[in-house]
Formats: structure tokens, C-alpha cells, sequence
């Protein structure tokens, strides 16, 4: 068995358990840890078919951003764990379809010969992965990659709106406003003339001596 | 060495490499440890001195021992976990703070050939790194179960992506200049004199990276994540001992991390500033110490942020900053001022 076999096994072993474990962890938070987890073995497994960009980026954006804001929202909700098991037998025939059906799918898929195993293409030492893909998506793919980003633009521009949709009701401060104010908006200089102190204790004693 | 060969046979190409390795990665790891501690020493006398006081001076020559004496008395404490919160996850945060920390440094070149692994998507691999820190501060605000450590986790979590965006942008005007994402190549690409040092032409990006680097590493002005007048430490209040030790090395190698990084790809790494000096190792470090005396210098100067500024600062200021620069970098490229930016 060469190195990197017994590395796929290990890589492999953690990725089914962690996967597994995402579905059957009780607390929310863990399992999203875990899917944190399967994300980080997968792209161990990309490295070792020498996808290094894949592997680097699936790090860099759903470990890195995506799950970090999905872990963000998970924690912040106060889940009663009772509650979600209610149910549970009655909804199990249509999930037990569901999760049967993609299962055949994937079965169909992989069995296909367009996803059979690849033949291993041994690539010279230079060989850049993140070069070749940056050079055909700009040049051969370049319509469907800025299609892409239009799409997620939209996305973007529509999950912001959705989230003005209520009239604002708590008060806030505007701190582009606040970072202009200058001196003079606040404080103003008085010029007067210096008063003689007059104390209160000298009035009585005038009092006193009329 | 015979018999080892003989026991290993045919795996004995592969125990040598990892050996080898090994050593590496020490020869990276201690040095980097010792810089780790003596900066803590450095801060407590720059920032000392900055407010006419004297720092730390009793244990050794000059308090040199200092930093020695504050690891033995930590190590020796007991480490608390609080009833409430979750164990596993308590211990397993000061470790996913600190070990991208280390990790990151696998890709930095330290001289021409001097580099644990030299590949080619280096720049990315550091983002990634850096981008999984923020899984420490999160888990370990989370599983404390203490008010304070949630809100101070929350906070941190929210900066740190914020600020990662126009990181990771700033470092996209370095890439189109550098034509690489290798470190080393970078590095290469800005010989022959200061002049030819990436901070120049990417200038606005050189001081958005820096600033955001700041924001990263959770320093002064922005640490509003352990902002004590509010909530008391933030996300490691219930940390004590090693434990609590691991978090702070975890930040002050943070910082040494961003500031290599800032050296290699704004001020050309280990080559020297005129062309006649020869390139030497040294030449980093020198350019490491001078953005690290930054971090302190900010810290002695700068009141904290407060949260929704420094929001605002990440969003809508240096975010659009980014952009149009990169628009800009991109368009001079097709001019004739092109060799301007390479």
C-alpha cells in the first residue's frame, strides 16, 4: 500500500464518520462543527488528487466565511431539542422516500461512465492547478463565469433587501455623520470679561454689619 | 543509521523525508516561540517607555527574564472549567486558535531557498490559515456558557470576516502586480532597490492590508472583542493557566505572522533596500521588527474603535478603497505606465 492510499483510507474514515455525525449530533452547534470537520477532510482528499486550488479554496470560503456565519446564526438560536424529535415516526415514510430516491440517484450517477474513476494523469512537476483553472475561466468559460457572478450579485442585492423590508423601529446612530462633526459644530468660544468674585460669605457678614 | 535503513527497507525514502521535515518545522516553530515571548517582553518596555514608565525590570538583566518567569507562572496554575460549558469544545478552542496561527507558517520563504514547502498557491493556503482562526475565538466564546465570552466571541467573529474581505482584496492587487501567487515569486518580483517594493504603486491597498491586519489580530484600537470596560475579557474571560496562555501566543504569533507577510509581499521580503547591500535574511527581520514596533506603537496611542465603526471602516471604507484601486492597478496595466506595477 503506498502513503497516500492509507492517507485517503484515514482522510476517508473521518469524512464518512464526521458526515454521519452532522445528521445524528443532538446539539446543532457540534454538528455544524462537524460539518466543519468533513469540509476540512475533503479538501485533504482534493490535495491528494492534486486539485490543490479546490482543496485551498473549499477551506477559504466554507470553512473560512460560509460555515463561520452559519455557526454565527446556530448559536445564536435557542433550539429545544425535544421539540425537534416530535414527530419523528410519522414523517419517516416520505423521508425514508426521499433519502431511498437519492440515494438510487447517486448510485446512477457514479455508475455512469462519465463519472467513473479517472484515469490518474501524471502532470509535470511545474504543473500549476490554479493557473490552468484561472486561465480557461477567463478565456474559454468566460461567459458562464461572469454569468455566475451576475447571478450571485443578485443574490446579494435581493438578501440585502430582504432585510430592510420592515420599517426600522430601533433607533441608531449614523457614524458617517457623526465622524464629520467638527469642533465648531459643538462648542462655541465666548469671549467676556473677567469678573471680581463676589463670596456669599462676605454678603452676610455685610448683612450682619448693617 | 545502517540498521534504521535495514528495519524501515523500503520505506526508509519516505521515514527520511518526514524526519526531515520534522526538523524543519522546529527549526521554524522554536525561533518563532522566542520571538513570540520576547515580543510580549517588548511591548510591556516599548509601551513602558512611551508612557514615561520603565516596564518590566526585576527578573533578570534589563527584565530580560521576564518573559521566562510570566510561561513558568502560568504553566504552574490551574487551568478552571467552568461546570456549565462544554468540555471538549472548552479545551479544543485555545488549540484551533493557535495551530493555524503556526500552520500558516509552512509557506513563508525566509530567503530564496529557505522555505518548508514552496508551492504554488501559497498566498491562498495563508488566507485559508488565517481565515480558520476565527474557529478558536468562536468555539471558545461558545463553550465557556458565560455571557461575556459569548458577546466578546460574537464580536470578534463578525470583525474578523468583516476585515478578511479587504485582507483578502488587498492581496488581489499584490497578485496582479506579482503575476504569482507563490510567496517566494512574489518576493522575486520586486528586486532591485526600495523603489521596486510593491508599496509603492499599491500604496492605499499596502495601508488597508496593514490596518486590517491590525483588525485580525484583535490589537488596539480594535480589540473590542476582550474590551474590559464592557465585557470584562471577552471571549477567553473563563480561560485560566496554560490554557489562557495559549490565546495570547496565539495573538502575539498572529501578529508576527501578518507582519512577515506584510514584509514579503509590500516590502520585498528579504531583499535588500539598495541594490548594492547583498539580500540577506536579516533584511526581513529587520522589516518584521519595524511593522511589529506599529502594533505597539498603536496600542500606546490609539483609544479603542467603537463596534459600529469599525464596521463602517471595513465596509464602506476601505472595501470600496480596495476596489477601485485593484480597477485602477488593472487599468494603468493596459498603459503605457504598465512597468510602473510590476
Amino acid at each position: 500500500m503506498v502513503f497516500t492510499d492509507f492517507l485517503f483510507y484515514v482522510l476517508a474514515t473521518i469524512l464518512l464518520v464526521s458526515a454521519s455525525r452532522v445528521i445524528t449530533a443532538r446539539n446543532p452547534v457540534q454538528a455544524a462543527l462537524f460539518l466543519v470537520l468533513s469540509f476540512f477532510t475533503a479538501s485533504g482528499i482534493w490535495l491528494l488528487l492534486q486539485a490543490e486550488f479546490l482543496a485551498i479554496v473549499l477551506v477559504l470560503v466554507y470553512v473560512g466565511a460560509v460555515m463561520v456565519l452559519f455557526l454565527f446564526v446556530v448559536m445564536m438560536l435557542d433550539i429545544n431539542i425535544d421539540k425537534l424529535r416530535e414527530g419523528f415516526w410519522s414523517y419517516l415514510p416520505l423521508a425514508g422516500t426521499i433519502g431511498g430516491l437519492m440515494a438510487i440517484e447517486m448510485a446512477m450517477i457514479l455508475g455512469n461512465k462519465y463519472f467513473a474513476a479517472a484515469p490518474n494523469v501524471s502532470r509535470p512537476a511545474a504543473y500549476s492547478d490554479t493557473a490552468a483553472i484561472g486561465h480557461v475561466m477567463y478565456t474559454e468559460y468566460l461567459l458562464p463565469f461572469e454569468l455566475a457572478s451576475v447571478v450571485l450579485l443578485v443574490a446579494i442585492v435581493a438578501a440585502i433587501a430582504l432585510t430592510l423590508r420592515e420599517k426600522r423601529e430601533s433607533k441608531s446612530m449614523n457614524p458617517s455623520q457623526q465622524v464629520i462633526v467638527k469642533k465648531a459644530d459643538r462648542l462655541r468660544m465666548v469671549k467676556m470679561r473677567s469678573e471680581s468674585e463676589v463670596l456669599p460669605n462676605d454678603q452676610a457678614d455685610k448683612g450682619d454689619a448693617a | 543509521m545502517e540498521w534504521l535503513s535495514q528495519l524501515f527497507g523500503s520505506y526508509w525514502q519516505n521515514v527520511q523525508m518526514v524526519g526531515w521535515t520534522l526538523v524543519k518545522i522546529i527549526a521554524i516553530v522554536g525561533p518563532l516561540m522566542i520571538a513570540v515571548a520576547y515580543l510580549t517582553y517588548a511591548e510591556r518596555k516599548v509601551i513602558g517607555y512611551m508612557q514615561v514608565r520603565i516596564g518590566p525590570n526585576r527578573v533578570g538583566f534589563w527584565g530580560l527574564l521576564q518573559p521566562v518567569a510570566d510561561g513558568l507562572k502560568l504553566l504552574f496554575k490551574e487551568i478552571i472549567i467552568p461546570t456549565a460549558s462544554n468540555k471538549g469544545l472548552f479545551l479544543l478552542g485555545p488549540v484551533l486558535t493557535i495551530a493555524p496561527a503556526f500552520a500558516a507558517w509552512a509557506v513563508i520563504p525566509f530567503d530564496g531557498t529557505m522555505v518548508l514547502a514552496n508551492i504554488d498557491a501559497g498566498l491562498l493556503y495563508v488566507l485559508a490559515m488565517t481565515s480558520i482562526a476565527v474557529y478558536g475565538v468562536i468555539i471558545a466564546g461558545w463553550a465557556s456558557n458565560s455571557k461575556y465570552a459569548f458577546l466578546g466571541s460574537l464580536r470578534s467573529a463578525a470583525q474578523i470576516v468583516s476585515y478578511e474581505i479587504a485582507m483578502g482584496f488587498s492581496l488581489v492587487g499584490v497578485l496582479m502586480c506579482a503575476n504569482s501567487l507563490n510567496l517566494g515569486n512574489i518576493v522575486l518580483g520586486q528586486e532591485g532597490g526600495f523603489w521596486h517594493w510593491y508599496f509603492i504603486p499599491l500604496f492605499p491597498l499596502f495601508i488597508v492590508y496593514f490596518i486590517s491586519a491590525v483588525a485580525e489580530t484583535n490589537r488596539a484600537p480594535f480589540d473590542v472583542a476582550e474590551g474590559e470596560s464592557e465585557i470584562v475579557a471577552g471571549f477567553h474571560v473563563e480561560y485560566s493557566g496554560m490554557a489562557f496562555a495559549v490565546f495570547f501566543l496565539a495573538e502575539y504569533a498572529n501578529i508576527w505572522l501578518v507582519c512577515t507577510l506584510a514584509a514579503l509581499m509590500f516590502m520585498g521580503g528579504w531583499l535588500s533596500p539598495l541594490p548594492f547591500l547583498p539580500d540577506s535574511i536579516l533584511w526581513l527581520f529587520a522589516k518584521m521588527a519595524f511593522l511589529v514596533f506599529f502594533f505597539l506603537w498603536f496600542r500606546a496611542t490609539f483609544p479603542r474603535y467603537r463596534y459600529d465603526q469599525i464596521m463602517r471602516l471595513g465596509w464602506k471604507v476601505f472595501i470600496p478603497i480596495t476596489i477601485v484601486w485593484i480597477v485602477f492597478v488593472g487599468a494603468m496595466m493596459q498603459t503605457k505606465f504598465d512597468y510602473l506595477f510590476h
